[in-house]
Formats: C-alpha cells, structure tokens, sequence
C-alpha cells in the first residue's frame, strides 16, 4: 500500500474544495466542498442527475475536475492519480467482470493487475469468496450467476486488493431483500473492519440504517450533511423531500 | 506502486485468450466473414483469369482487414460492456500497458484469421499462397493496423454507431499500411525480383514503428473522460 504523504488522522480522506465538473459546458458539480474522514460511513443521497455518480468517477481518478482540487488520502488528483488507485475499490452499476470467466478467474485476473503476489492470492481468493457466500460458485462461470451473486462478487474483487477506501455506485439497483440483507451484512462487515465507505444510494431507510453520516448533494452542491445517529428513516425522507425540492427550486 | 508493465500486458492477453478460447466469438466470427467473402470475390472474379490474378492480394488484404474491424470491434466492446475498461482504469497499472495488452490479443486473433485464410486462398486462386515472405508481410501488415484499429476501437466503442464508424476511420489511416502490403504481396505472388520489392516491407516496417509509437502516446489521451 502506498503510504500518505501526509500524516493519515490529521487529513480528511477524501477532500474536494470548491470542485468542479462539467460536461461541455454544463455543470455537474458546482464548487463542491466535501470530506470523508477516515473510518467514516458516507451515504451520498441525491436525486438523478444530481452529481453523485460523477463525483465518485472523480475520485477513484476516472474523470478530471473542470476546476477545484479533489484529495484523496492527502494525494492531489488527477495528478497523482497513480498513488491513490491501489487505495480505492469500486462498486459501481455495471459488474465490472468478465462474463466468460468464473468467479475464481476473475479474482485472479484483478488480483494481477494489482501486483498481489501469488502466496496472497492462493490465500486470499477462497477466503474472500467464502465471505461473500460464493465459495461453492467460484469455478462457475460469471454469465450463470444472478444479480444478487454478480454484485457479492463485485464486492469481493472491490476488496480483494484489501483498500482504504470502498465506493459503492447506487449497489442495490436491481437487488432483491435477500439479496439487500446479505449486501448490507457484506458492507458492515467492511465499515467494522476499519474501511472507509462512501457509498451513494436512492435507498433512504437503508441510508440510515448503515451510514455514519448522510449528505445530500442536489444540483451539484450538498445541500445538507449530517450525522446518522440524528436520523431515522421518516426524519431522513421528509429532510431529503424539502432539501431537493428546495434546491431544484433555486 | 504500479504493476510492472510486462506483468500487466500478460495478464490482458492472458485473460482475453481465456476468454476467446471458451466462448469462440471474436474468431469464428472473424472466420466466417473472411471465408465468405473470399468465396465471394472468387465466384466474382472467375470468369476473368488475369483479373482474378490481379486481384488476390487485394482480396487478401481487404478481406483480413474487414475481418480485423469485427474482432477489434468486439473486443473492445466487451471491455466497456461491463464497465470493464473502468476496472481496469483504475487498478494501478501503466495505461499504455492496457493498449498493449489489448493490442497482443487482437493482433493473435487477427492472425490466426489470416493464417486460416492463406491455404483456402490457395485451393481458390491456385496461388502459392504459403510462402515465408507472404507470412511476414502478413505479420508486418497486420502489426500496422491492428494497433491503428485498437486505438481507433477504444474511442469508436465509446460511441452509438460503433460497429459502422470504426472502419470509416480506420481505413483512411490505415490506408499506407493497406497500400505498401497489398505492393509487396502482389510482388511476392508474381515472383519479381527481390530488389525490386523489398523497399515495401522496410516501409511495412517503419509504418508500422511510427504507429505504435503514435497509439502508445496517444492511447492515454484517448481512454481519458
């Protein structure tokens, strides 16, 4: 792992100041100021279109900001991009793996494109596949598995290369409750074991029920950021309803 | 810490050989196309022998190179299909070893497709077809626009008419690779006079420098947001 160059507890993990990003000549992100402090839980609520998406391709270093600085572990991207890449796993819509591999050659796959030497990977593949319930699935082949089954094995490879920092794209599009309970065991077992989550999601109650802290981002700007602990699933919809309806009116 | 670059080259051409070998899309389909469309220009041409003669290396080339925009448009749809390119983005690793990686396996699959082609030419055309100056100019040829395509493919999949447009822009870039290839085919056929041939394999082979060149500094520019 690549070691910050500032003293990690005295830096936000992500920081972006007065970030911007547009696309030709509209604005997604409108000067955003946001931080995630290590071993924090981020929901990052928000309705379509509002930026959320794009500011998680912001900081795994997949899209440049128009204007700003973003700084992920004390790393300034787009520029040192490189350094903060081995620190990020994403889970993102899209699988992200390849159809006509199992679920064992996936994880091979990616755990070579991140240098992890073949002792770690002997040990780590099978005890990952085990944590999100697909050892018994991990010579199948991709294309056979369910939505449920794609998005644990997302998961895994997120984690495989054992990051800081897990970015999470709307992960219960498309899961049924089983499926969602099992996500949402997955995911507290990540935030317990030290991670950091930032994960953005149309779910209210389990934003709630599994975040640390919840923002809303409306129109490129948060529009709100508060602890979850001050927060229940009722609280937090009629907060969102009159935090988006009052942005979308500005 | 970046993964050393071999390293990562390897994996991609390991891991898109694996894949080819198990589902036999790219290849057949690549295949199939090249066959047909030699059958095609065979039955066209049989009725003029001089203009059947004439025209086999053009028909060799125009038909590897057709054949190369159906494999290279596949495969670098199936890296954005599932958000595949993405994952790779962002993994630790030089991005110009994502070209290289892509180009290895197109440039093996593309190859086989021109290797599978020659004999069958041969049985058609009553040309000797397999002869180890063809096989290089075959090599040399398809080096040069398997690394124009894999660039060209990288951007054109990113885009709605995808399986159209690649051809539209590769081939005018193509076009002195296409040019020098079909020249000392067409030499090597006729059995000229080793001197008299042998500028367009050098040119083969400074063409096809300049593009890798061109598509390792580039390709970074192009896989960009």
């Amino acid at each position: 792992m690549t070691s910050s160059p500032s003293t990690p507890a005295a830096v936000a993990l992500i920081e972006a100041q007065a970030l911007v990003k547009a696309y030709d000549l509209l604005p997604v992100l409108r000067k955003l100021d946001f931080t995630v402090q290590r071993g924090e839980f981020v929901a990052l609520l928000g309705p379509n279109g509002a930026g959320k998406s794009t500011f998680l391709r912001l900081v795994c270093g997949l899209s440049r900001p128009t204007a700003g600085t973003l700084r992920v572990g004390g790393w300034e991207l787009p520029k040192e991009a490189h350094a903060v890449r081995a620190q990020i796993g994403l889970v993102s819509h899209k699988s992200l793996l390849y159809e006509t591999l199992s679920a064992h050659e996936n994880l091979v796959y990616f755990s070579r494109l991140y240098n992890l030497s073949a002792a770690v990977t002997a040990q780590r593949i099978p005890e990952i596949l085990n944590q999100v319930g697909l050892g018994k699935r991990a010579h199948n082949l991709v294309r056979t598995f369910s939505r449920g089954m794609l998005q644990r094995l997302s998961i895994a490879r997120a984690l495989l290369h054992n990051p800081d920092i897990l970015l999470l794209d709307e992960p219960y599009t498309g899961l049924d409750q089983d499926a969602s309970a099992v996500l949402d065991d997955l995911l507290r077992d990540a935030h317990n074991g030290g991670r950091t989550i930032l994960m953005t999601t149309h779910d209210l109650p389990r934003a709630a029920a599994l975040a640390s802290r919840v923002a809303i981002l409306s129109r490129g700007v948060i529009a709100y950021d508060q602890p979850a602990s001050e927060l229940n699933p009722i609280k937090l919809s009629t907060i969102y309803t009159e935090v988006t309806s009052m942005t979308s009116a500005r | 810490m970046k993964t050393p670059f071999l390293k990562t080259v390897l994996t991609i051409v390991r891991k898109d050989l694996r894949a080819e070998l198990r589902s036999r899309e790219l290849v057949t389909s690549m295949a199939l196309f090249a066959f047909l469309s030699i059958l095609i220009f065979s039955f066209a041409l049989e009725l003029d022998r001089e203009a059947r003669e004439e025209a086999i290396s053009g028909v060799l080339w125009v038909t590897v190179v057709y054949a190369s925009t159906i494999g290279l448009n596949r495969s670098m749809a199936g890296e954005r299909e599932q958000g595949n390119m993405d994952a790779m983005l962002i993994s630790p690793i030089d991005r110009a070893a994502i070209f290289f990686g892509k180009l290895v396996g197109n440039l093996i699959f593309t190859l086989l497709v021109g290797l599978l082609l020659l004999p069958v030419m041969m049985i058609l055309y009553n040309k000797d077809m397999v002869q180890p100056w063809i096989l290089a100019v075959l090599a040399l040829g398809t080096v040069g626009f398997v690394s124009v395509g894999t660039l060209l493919a990288t951007m054109t999949t990113q885009t709605r008419a995808r399986e159209s447009l690649l051809p539209i822009v590769m081939m005018p870039i193509a076009l002195p690779v296409l040019l020098a290839a079909v020249r000392a085919t067409t030499s090597i056929l006729n059995a000229e006079n080793f001197a008299d041939w042998v500028f367009w394999p050098q040119l083969l082979l400074a063409v096809d420098a300049i593009y890798l060149l061109l598509c390792y500094l580039l390709f970074e520019y192009v896989i960009e947001e």
